[in-house]
């Protein structure tokens, strides 16, 4: 069996969400990567460096639309067993779409791989697993990252070949794009995440969350609540409807703890919550939880660390 | 233009699902039902895109149980013109829905169908996409924002690390993220309304589609519940058992 997994990358290197859903690709057969959108040629590069990858197809560079990669990721289809993409906004966008036009049934944010038919995945937000046995002559699904410990980023040396070019129906076209510019690191990828909820009362105050995550070297994530209210960017919401993190460290501060927000963070390895309500749920699921006002504790943990 | 939003039956949001104990599911009975909230957003701009004089008739679909006839009151109250019911008692994947859409399509011909980017229950996030690639139409999924521009949508999309713009021909796909709008509640009045506009009830036998599920369920469990910890009376006491404890920092 021969796995196509579809890259995504950013400044010439693979992300590592990739790199778990290699991860995951390997537990199924021999594994081809398929790297396409502006900059594909630096990151195929990188990505023939990946241990355990055989091949690296290069696509065309430039940017991304769901028509044309579909149909290009259909016609390589028939080489493929699985085809695999982490569950991401761009894996989330073309995988559907492929699926379907196999006619096929996709399986998103695949947690668990049993056997070449058999995957396990979260539904109701994460407050179940299904273990689901696909009937169809391939899979197409969508690898939830944090589940797959990734590979490493060296180690490899893969063929790199340019991917056959596939017609572009036309039915869409690329107008830009505002991508925000962050030194810290993408919240996926953290090793130390720390998320606002709707107590921080607004989007000035996540400034001081801002502080202590400079201090550790941390992504800045926000719960639904604070999103909704306009203190953070969606692209922040960490739960159901965002970003899956499982960071080594995630720091909840007034988040009372949604179910759809712990769906997107109870992974982490360690947990703390800061919330001055102590019957807060966040409370439930916490390692260490300090109850205190958040505008007195986090100013207080950022000079603290700084000792 | 005709618009199409399709609208599913889910356990409302607020509930907390348990798993049955027999593994075969998780437990639907005498849970609250509403309109998937994603769904919500899709009717809510449909609605907006009316009273902008772009869409000229809502027609709202759901496919599902009979009781979805409550989920297409709600989008009628919220201001859709008329409902169709695709009536089918058992699971429905999203692929299936997209084909029994596909032809709910033919028959009306709108230009623009409006989902919600994802359902609460399955969590799959597929069927518009799906019902894009079936029709061979356009895509613009988890939309922030759309306009309409000569005879295509321009849409805003929520893409990991910020937003994307794209131009998608019409006839087109769209599915409603988080802060594409936020929904209205349905007055006393226009509920009263709802209930005098028109559904229409087809199978999917009526329509043509095969909606033989593709995946076997074989159990649902619990995840592993993980342990509450400890409270730790002060900062400087939590950075001391990050360091040397934890030894996370």
């Amino acid at each position: 069996m021969t796995v196509l997994v579809l890259a995504d990358h950013k400044d010439g290197a693979l992300t590592q969400p990739t790199r778990s859903t290699v991860a995951a690709a390997q537990k199924l057969g021999e594994v081809h990567l398929l790297v396409a959108g502006e900059g594909a040629g630096a990151a195929s590069a990188a990505a023939a460096r990946l241990p355990g990858v055989a091949k690296v197809l290069t696509g065309a560079e430039a940017p991304v639309l769901a028509e044309p990669l579909a149909a290009q990721l259909v016609a390589l289809a028939p080489g493929y067993s699985h085809l695999l993409a982490p569950a991401s906004a761009a894996g989330r966008n073309v995988m559907p779409r492929v699926a379907a036009l196999l006619d096929m049934q996709v399986l998103s944010d695949v947690c668990g791989v049993v056997d070449a038919d058999t995957f396990i995945r979260p539904i109701y937000a994460g407050n179940a697993l299904a273990t689901v046995k696909s009937a169809d002559a391939k899979k197409v699904m969508t690898v939830r990252a944090t589940s797959f410990d990734p590979v490493p980023a060296e180690g490899g040396t893969a063929t790199v070949e340019a991917a056959p070019a596939a017609a572009d129906p036309g039915l869409s076209s690329f107008l830009g794009a505002e991508i925000v510019k962050s030194e810290r690191p993408e919240l996926t990828a953290a090793r130390i995440v720390i998320s606002g909820g709707r107590a921080m009362g607004s989007a000035e105050n996540f400034a001081i969350i801002e502080k202590v995550a400079d201090r550790l070297g941390a992504a800045v994530g926000a719960s639904r609540a604070a999103v909704d209210a306009g203190y953070a960017a969606n692209d922040m919401q960490v739960g159901q409807t965002g970003k899956i993190v499982a960071p080594e460290l995630y720091i909840a501060v007034g988040i009372s703890g949604a179910i759809q927000h712990l769906a997107g963070m109870k992974d982490s390895k360690v947990i703390v919550a800061i919330n001055k309500d102590e019957e807060a749920p966040i409370f439930q699921v916490a390692d260490y939880g300090l109850v205190a006002d958040l505008f007195k504790a986090v100013p207080e943990l950022e000079a603290e660390l700084a000792k | 233009m005709k618009v199409l939003v399709p609208v599913k039956r889910v356990v409302d949001y607020n509930v907390k699902v348990r798993v049955k104990a027999d593994g075969s599911g998780v437990e639907t009975a005498n849970v609250k039902m509403s309109m998937n909230p994603f769904d919500e957003i899709a009717v809510e701009e449909a609605v907006r895109l009316k009273e902008k004089g772009v869409a000229e008739e809502i027609v709202a679909v759901s496919c599902g149980p009979n009781a979805a006839q409550e989920q297409l009151r709600t989008a009628l109250a919220m201001g859709a013109d008329r409902g169709i019911l695709v009536e089918h008692d058992g699971v429905l994947e999203p692929l299936a829905v997209a084909k029994l859409l596909k032809a709910i399509v033919g028959k009306e011909g709108p230009a623009l169908v409006i989902l919600g980017k994802q359902a609460i229950d399955d969590d799959m996030s597929a069927t518009g996409q799906m019902l894009a690639a079936l029709l061979g139409w356009g895509q613009g999924t988890f939309a922030s924002r759309i306009e309409k521009e000569g005879d295509a949508l321009k849409v805003t999309r929520e893409v990991d690390g910020g937003l994307e713009t794209v131009s998608v021909k019409l006839p087109a796909i769209v599915t409603a993220d988080l802060r594409l709008n936020e929904p209205r509640y349905a007055s006393l009045p226009n509920i009263m309304k709802a209930r005098k506009k028109p559904i229409e009830t087809v199978k999917p036998a009526d329509l043509g589609v095969d909606v033989t599920p593709r995946l076997r369920v074989l159990k649902v469990e619990e995840p592993a519940k993980r342990q509450a910890g400890r409270k730790v009376g002060s900062v400087e006491e939590l950075v001391a058992v990050l360091r040397n404890e934890a030894k996370v920092i």
